[in-house]
Order: structure tokens, then C-alpha cells, then sequence
């Protein structure tokens, strides 16, 4: 018996290892789970605080405008730069409106600005959130007869989904507009074919799943960021991890999420 | 105006660590009870837990007989209208100005009612011995004797039956805690209310008491009025009362 623990002991620990991080990873899905949908139950259920969601829409709408609009502008002249050079070794330069376009609306658009909104939004949130929590603020606001679900997750969550859509949005049509501009002053296109190659490569399902896949990040950026925040613990350390964790978590669901509706829209 | 606080055997664990181990303690209506203990002897686990903030794993808290463990939504909703908290640190919201902050309760958070709210901050201000002008600052503004007089008159803005006061003299200097005491003191009387404090600082609970109860190793161990503090022939009592290093406290275990 002691013979065979000694020999086994060395071989069943990493399977040890390996369950007990595949356990922890799913009660962390589990519990990220429960809380979009208590977070959903605060949306819908009242009291509603509409000024606290205009400002909310203003933090995370109107003050990403800039940081947004330069990497879509960005990104989209790169691109167009890119399948250019790329295109040339099959003669095929006058793809160049159609895959940006295409590129753009359906990936880049949504992902770079889901990306770069969770770089701004969770991570503020995870650490606002974490420092009212270290704070005891989030207690108070109970004593204070006010629920914390309602009146600072709610108003956050609905605020992202909605404001996410407004600026892919955005995002597309600088994007777009980098591609051509790079593309007609540099590169010598035609400006009317290319704007008139870009409107007909451009389908209304491009743009559908475009702005779903914005809602959806939308949710997400915000669900990090309130998750993190509202459960952080243990002081300044504390606020710092959550708002490291929150940023890491938006990332990684909003690739997933990405490449899951991706799949489902256009794989079949 | 009532607020009798009865709590039978009440229990609450962290993991592996019993933080409360069956406490018992009355609190007559109007009474200013004064809680003391060493530094995480779960004296503001014992506060949270009668406010609904933590829930116990065993045991009973009665509100004027009402049970208050377990209570949800609406009950619970009309309970917390009960209650008034002075944190430790304040806990002023630093995104409202000190008028939305001393109106929350009032208002819910809501943006309503604002020539109104703001005359009644004011109002609650004078009471604790703040200008008008202070109305207006945000929190971060405010010095850390100011902050706790704010949180103060936060937490007695909305007339509660019960108080609570969380360390009301950590981390300020002995004149303006002794102003703190004073101000405790005064609006207490002035309410009408039941009020617990937890506090380890001994002139503090001299000041606010009329009777002082002591909490160690999760459970409250002496019980008396403040006068008796003294003569409590309690060997824990006496050690704490008069911070002595040697005793039945080690500073391992509290």
C-alpha cells in the first residue's frame, strides 16, 4: 500500500492539478453567469435612474469617440495598404475596396472598437466599482436604502450595450474612410469606382451582425468591469487585481464572442 | 419611538474561522450601548449582520420582536428605513456633492427635490456643527474630522430609531474625537435612539455609553454600565480598559 502511494502519488497529482483548475475555471464562468443575470434583473426591474445612465452614455459613448476613431482610421489605411501590396502578386490590386470593406464592417469594426472600449470602460468601472467597495460605499448605499445592483450596475450595463452600436458604427465608416483615403492619394485609385465598389461589396447582413456583435460587447465590457469590481476584496491590492482581471476577462470573452457569432453568421 | 434589539446565539464563520460564536445581547429601546474588543474580535461582523449587510449562519436578531434574519425584499427594505451608520472611513460617496450625500436616504438616489433637499442638508450640517458652504464641496474637499461629521449627519438626516456607529474616533486626533463624542452624544439624546457603537478607543466609550459590553473570541464575555467599568473584576475587561500588554489577551489570538 505504501509502496504503490509512493509509486502513484507522482502520477495522479498533475491529474490533481489539471481537475482542480478545470473546476475552478467553470465555478468562475458559473458565478460570472449568475451575476449577467442578476445584472439583467436590475435592468429591467424598477427603480430606474435615467440620469445616472445619460452619464454612464456619455462616459463610455461620447468619450471613446476619439480613441476609437483613430484606431478604426488607423487600421483601416493599413489595411487597404496591405491588400494591396498582397493583391499584387496575383494581379488582383482592385480587390482592394471590396476586402476592406468587407474586413472592416465584419471584423475589425467591432473587435478593435470592443477592444479598445474595454481597455477604457472595465477597467474604470472594475476599479471605480472596487474602490467604492474597499471604501465600504457599496454598504453605505444598502444602509442608504439604495440598491447597488440598480443604481450603479444597472445604469452601467444598459449604457455599454446600448452606446457599443453607436460607435462600431462609427468605427466602420472611419475605417472605410482610411482605406479610401489611402487607397485614392496614395495608392491612385479611382475615388468614384472605389466608393461605388464599397457600396456594392456592402450587404445589410454585414452591417446587422456588425452591430450585434457590438450589443454583445457591449454587454460584455461592462459585465467585466462591474464583476471584477463589485466582488473585489483585500485593499488597494485588492482594486488593482480587479481592475487587471477585469480588462483580461472583456479581452478574452469579447474574442470568444466574436469568433462564436462570426461562426454562427457567416459559417453555414 | 421604539428600537429594543434582541439577539439570541448568533453565529457567523468565514471559512474556517468562527468569527462569531453565539453572541447574546439585548439593547433597551433609547439605550446607548457602547460594544468593545480588540482589533478583529468581529465587532463590525456583529453590525453588519443585525443591518442585513452579512448574513449569520445561525442564531436571531428581533427588532422590537420582529425576526430580522433572513428577511427579504420589502421587509426588509422598510427595516433598513430604521436604521441610520456612520462607517469607519465615512464612506461618503466622492462622486456626489456633500448635500446629495447627506440627503441619499431621502432621496434614493434620485434627482428630485433639489431646493428642498439642499435646505435640509444645511439644516442636518448645523447640527453637526458644519457651515452651509460645506454643502456644496464634494467629499474629497474635506478634511477627515470634517468627512466624519458629514458621514454623521448622513447617517441622522433621514430621523432613524436606530444608530450605528462603526469606530467614530479612528484616525482622528483626541480634540476633534472628543467633538465626535460630543456631537454622538447630543444627537443620539436628540433622536430618541437605540444606539450601538464599536469602538477601542476607551475614552470614546466613556463618553457615548450608558452601558458598555465587551466582545472576545466571538462571543461577549462582561456586560454592565459604563460606571461599572472599572470595577468589572473582569480580568479581559481590566486588561483592555487599561491597555495592558500581560493578561488573558495575547496579541496572537485577538
Amino acid at each position: 500500500m505504501a509502496l504503490a502511494e509512493t509509486f502513484l502519488k507522482p502520477l495522479i497529482w498533475p491529474l490533481i492539478w489539471v481537475g482542480a483548475r478545470v473546476l475552478g475555471a467553470l465555478a468562475a464562468v458559473g458565478r460570472l453567469a449568475l451575476f449577467a443575470l442578476q445584472a439583467l434583473r436590475a435592468v429591467v426591474s424598477p427603480p430606474w435612474y435615467p440620469a445616472r445612465l445619460i452619464e454612464q452614455m456619455a462616459l463610455i459613448g461620447w468619450f471613446s469617440l476619439p480613441v476609437v476613431g483613430l484606431t478604426a482610421l488607423f487600421t483601416g489605411a493599413a489595411l487597404a495598404q496591405q491588400i494591396y501590396v498582397g493583391g499584387q502578386r496575383f494581379s488582383a490590386e482592385s480587390t482592394v475596396p471590396a476586402v476592406t470593406v468587407i474586413a472592416i464592417v465584419r471584423e475589425l469594426g467591432p473587435v478593435l472598437a470592443g477592444l479598445m472600449v474595454a481597455g477604457r470602460v472595465s477597467s474604470a468601472m472594475a476599479a471605480e466599482l472596487a474602490t467604492m467597495r474597499v471604501t465600504e460605499q457599496l454598504d453605505a448605499m444598502v444602509t442608504l436604502r439604495t440598491d447597488p445592483w440598480r443604481y450603479l450596475i444597472a445604469p452601467r450595463m444598459l449604457a455599454s450595450t446600448l452606446m457599443l452600436p453607436f460607435l462600431v458604427l462609427v468605427a466602420n465608416i472611419i475605417g472605410i474612410l482610411g482605406g479610401y483615403a489611402l487607397a485614392v492619394y496614395r495608392l491612385g485609385f479611382n475615388p468614384a469606382s472605389y466608393l461605388s465598389t464599397t457600396r456594392r461589396y456592402l450587404e445589410t447582413d454585414d452591417i446587422v451582425s456588425s452591430l450585434v456583435k457590438a450589443a454583445v460587447f457591449g454587454f460584455v465590457i461592462a459585465l467585466a468591469g462591474c464583476y471584477h469590481g463589485f466582488r473585489s476584496s483585500g485593499g488597494a491590492a485588492g482594486v488593482g487585481r480587479a481592475t487587471t482581471d477585469a480588462v483580461v476577462t472583456a479581452f478574452i470573452l469579447i474574442l470568444l464572442f466574436n469568433l462564436t457569432i462570426t461562426v454562427l453568421v457567416f459559417g453555414s | 419611538m421604539s428600537g429594543g434589539i434582541e439577539i439570541r446565539g448568533l453565529k457567523k464563520a468565514f471559512g474556517p474561522k468562527l468569527v462569531l460564536d453565539g453572541v447574546e445581547l439585548s439593547v433597551a429601546r433609547g439605550e446607548s450601548l457602547v460594544i468593545i474588543g480588540g482589533s478583529g474580535s468581529g465587532k463590525s461582523v456583529l453590525l453588519k449582520c443585525i443591518l442585513g449587510l452579512i448574513r449569520p449562519d445561525e442564531g436571531s436578531i428581533r427588532l422590537d420582536g420582529q425576526e430580522l434574519v433572513g428577511l427579504k425584499g420589502r421587509g426588509l427594505e422598510a427595516t433598513r428605513a430604521r436604521f441610520g451608520m456612520l462607517f469607519q472611513g465615512g464612506a461618503l460617496f466622492d462622486s456626489l456633492p456633500v448635500w446629495r450625500n447627506i440627503t441619499f436616504a431621502l432621496t434614493q438616489g434620485k434627482l428630485g427635490g433639489g431646493a428642498a433637499m439642499h435646505q435640509l442638508a444645511v439644516d442636518v450640517l448645523a447640527k453637526v456643527g458644519l457651515e452651509p458652504r460645506v454643502a456644496d464641496l464634494r467629499p474629497a474637499e474635506l478634511s477627515g474630522g470634517m468627512q466624519k461629521r458629514v458621514a454623521l449627519a448622513r447617517a441622522i438626516a433621514a430621523n432613524p430609531e436606530i444608530l450605528f456607529f462603526d469606530e467614530p474616533t479612528t484616525g482622528l486626533d483626541p480634540i476633534r474625537a472628543d467633538v465626535i463624542n460630543a456631537l454622538i452624544r447630543s444627537q443620539v439624546t436628540a433622536l430618541g435612539a437605540t444606539a450601538i457603537t464599536i469602538t477601542h478607543d476607551m475614552a470614546s466609550a466613556r463618553h457615548i455609553a450608558d452601558r458598555v459590553a465587551m466582545l472576545h473570541g466571538g462571543r461577549i464575555i462582561w456586560e454592565g454600565p459604563v460606571a461599572a467599568l472599572d470595577s468589572s473584576e473582569n480580568p479581559y475587561v481590566d486588561q483592555f480598559v487599561h491597555g495592558r500588554r500581560e493578561g488573558p489577551i495575547t496579541a496572537r489570538t485577538a
